[in-house]
């Protein structure tokens, strides 16, 4: 064996090991600092600055801060972490950066405004950032959708909402439901239906996984919310009728002239409980209800996201 | 070590201490002097801070550039000048040249490094006027400094061995940069999927990860660091650069030298 084999041999296995010591310490070395991977740390908060660091290169420096902002919601939502306090300046830059990043603009609008655990809890930036996309794109009437459904999820401003709505079902183009959803404000403002169509336009109108996801859930949990008023009702005429309450709820269906026993949408049958209480079987199934949930209840765990429609 | 590549490192520090490399230590005195006495008298408060973070940082920058500007050069400038042919004309091996020589740029950055430190030292024992057991936490950080120091060494000589001078600076100082962000590739990489996030994830663990061993601001808050993140950054900085090093051996190696 020559000299240069030699050398070419001790050198390549210890190439090949220390490349490997390198991944493995690498992985072990993110362990031991717990900030190590994804930091929640904004380099520069100021849209301006950002802007004019980046030295007219704003579309790329915007589509960056569009992924670090999904990058950031993502594993903190998969953390079960509370709090999205970075949330706001990152679609503030991104949005600074490109006026015409609608799905920023929708994104805020979906998880920007609610309350925590479910988004930041910032409805007023959200809907400052929806004015500040409106007037940037005053033909857009996605972005008046975005702010009517602010006002209407969030800050339950029905006529704020629906004077939002009915400016953006002027605007050319505009999607038929904006004028149902303007009529809609003036009548039924609160009610499941209007609530069901609402998150249904979110749903159609968006391609972004996270925002669709979102929707889902929603419509999951109108679902349960309805059947619960619905069904508690029953139990209500029931109580009426008998002077007592139903023993099981195939008693009640029974009653109410139900085709079978109710059935939330994973299929799983609604409970009654000794005190007459319509309740969910799995409520960690369904984040967003507000009723059917047993006393003293307590989310737990990773809620389970449905992708399906 | 073997004599020969002693007798190589040794002349490579001198030769950098003549191109008066260590005149750098002028002015990180001035800026280190000069921000001591100006935080000393317009801070409140974070005067330690201040030193700390900019005497630390300056150390890490001074060094870097240093390793780059000159690493890069140390082939390219012996095949210039002729003196690489006298150098292999001996009993000495191609691999032993390079290992000499990064032995001979490493040593001149830790020489470096310790009279900056004392600088850092000075301007800390001028604002606070005294030192505090949480002080030595800037030794460590001083030691993952050396270690990046180390990383960047042998990717300048890896460059080196096959490219001119102005595009391996342009290699070195990149990876550089891209290092600081190492954190965050990994980051994007996990955000990916099938066979992209193979290539994604492979390129992130390539390049090296100076984020884990700047302790910098964790030093200058006083926070402690544990002895578990000095013996993995140690062996990772020596994995990194035997690494960065095999690969400059192997291309030395075959290099046509004519």
């Amino acid at each position: 064996m020559t000299s240069i084999q030699r050398t070419t041999i001790v050198a390549t296995t210890c190439l090949v090991v220390s490349m490997t010591a390198c991944v493995l310490l690498l992985r072990h070395l993110d362990t031991i600092r717990p900030q190590a991977v994804i930091e929640d740390v904004l380099y520069i908060d100021s849209p301006k600055v950002v802007k004019r660091a980046s030295l007219g290169f704003e579309g790329l420096a915007a589509c960056l801060y569009w992924t670090r902002t999904v990058q950031y919601f993502g594993h903190r939502h998969h953390d079960l972490e509370r709090t999205y306090h970075e949330l706001a300046p990152l679609l503030e830059i991104t949005t600074a950066l490109d006026p015409q990043m609608f799905p920023a603009y929708q994104f805020g609008a979906s998880f920007l405004a609610p309350m925590p655990p479910n988004g930041a809890g910032e409805p007023e930036r959200a809907i400052q950032l929806m004015e500040y996309g409106i007037q940037h794109n005053p033909d857009n009437w996605q972005l008046y959708y975005n702010l009517g459904f602010v006002y209407y999820t969030e800050l339950k401003d029905y006529k704020k909402a629906g004077e939002v709505f009915t400016r953006g079902s002027e605007i050319p183009g505009a999607h038929p439901f904006m004028k149902l959803l303007a009529a809609q404000m003036a009548e039924h403002a609160g009610d499941f239906t209007t609530a069901r169509l609402l998150w249904s336009a979110t749903f159609e109108s968006s391609s972004e996984r996270n925002i669709k996801q979102n929707a889902i859930e929603h419509l999951r949990s109108i679902q349960v919310d309805e059947d619960v008023t619905n069904l508690q009702a029953g139990v209500t005429r029931f109580g009426e009728r008998t002077g007592r309450l139903p023993y099981s709820m195939g008693e009640l269906a029974s009653a109410e002239h139900l085709p079978a026993t109710p059935v939330d949408p994973d299929g799983n049958a609604y409970v009654l409980d000794p005190d007459g209480r319509v309740l969910v079987e799995h409520p960690d199934d369904f984040p967003f209800i507000t009723k059917g949930l047993p006393p003293g209840y307590k989310r737990t765990g990773l809620p389970k996201f449905h992708t399906q429609s | 070590m073997n004599a020969r590549i002693v007798h190589i490192a040794s002349n490579t520090f001198r030769e950098a201490v003549r191109d008066r490399v260590l005149y750098n230590l002028i002015a990180f005195a001035l800026l280190i002097s000069g921000a001591a006495i100006f935080v000393g008298q317009i801070s409140i408060d974070i005067e330690r801070l201040v030193v700390v973070n900019l005497g630390l940082t300056a150390v890490s920058l001074f060094g870097v550039v240093i390793a780059i500007f000159i690493g890069i050069g140390l082939v390219s400038k012996e095949i210039d000048k002729r003196t690489l042919y006298t150098v292999l004309s001996r009993p000495v091996r191609r691999w032993e040249f390079i290992v000499g020589k990064f032995f001979g740029l490493a040593g001149t950055l830790i020489v470096n490094t310790f009279f900056m430190a004392i600088g850092v030292f000075a301007a800390l024992l001028y604002v606070a006027h005294k030192f505090t057991g949480a002080d030595t936490l800037i030794l460590i950080a001083l030691y993952f400094i050396i270690l990046e120091f180390l990383i960047i060494c042998s990717l300048a000589l890896l460059f080196s061995s096959f490219s001119s001078p102005l595009l391996s600076a342009v290699f070195a100082f990149s990876l550089f940069v891209i290092g600081c962000f190492a954190d965050d590739l990994r980051g994007f990489a996990a955000l990916t999927h099938g066979f992209t996030r193979w290539i994604a994830t492979g390129a992130a663990y390539l390049v090296p990860n100076f984020s884990a061993l700047n302790v910098i601001s964790a030093v200058a808050h006083q926070q402690p660091l544990s002895g578990q993140l000095i013996v993995q950054n140690t062996l990772y900085a020596l994995f990194y650069t035997a690494m960065a090093l095999s690969g400059a051996v192997l291309i030395f190696e075959r290099r046509n030298l004519k």
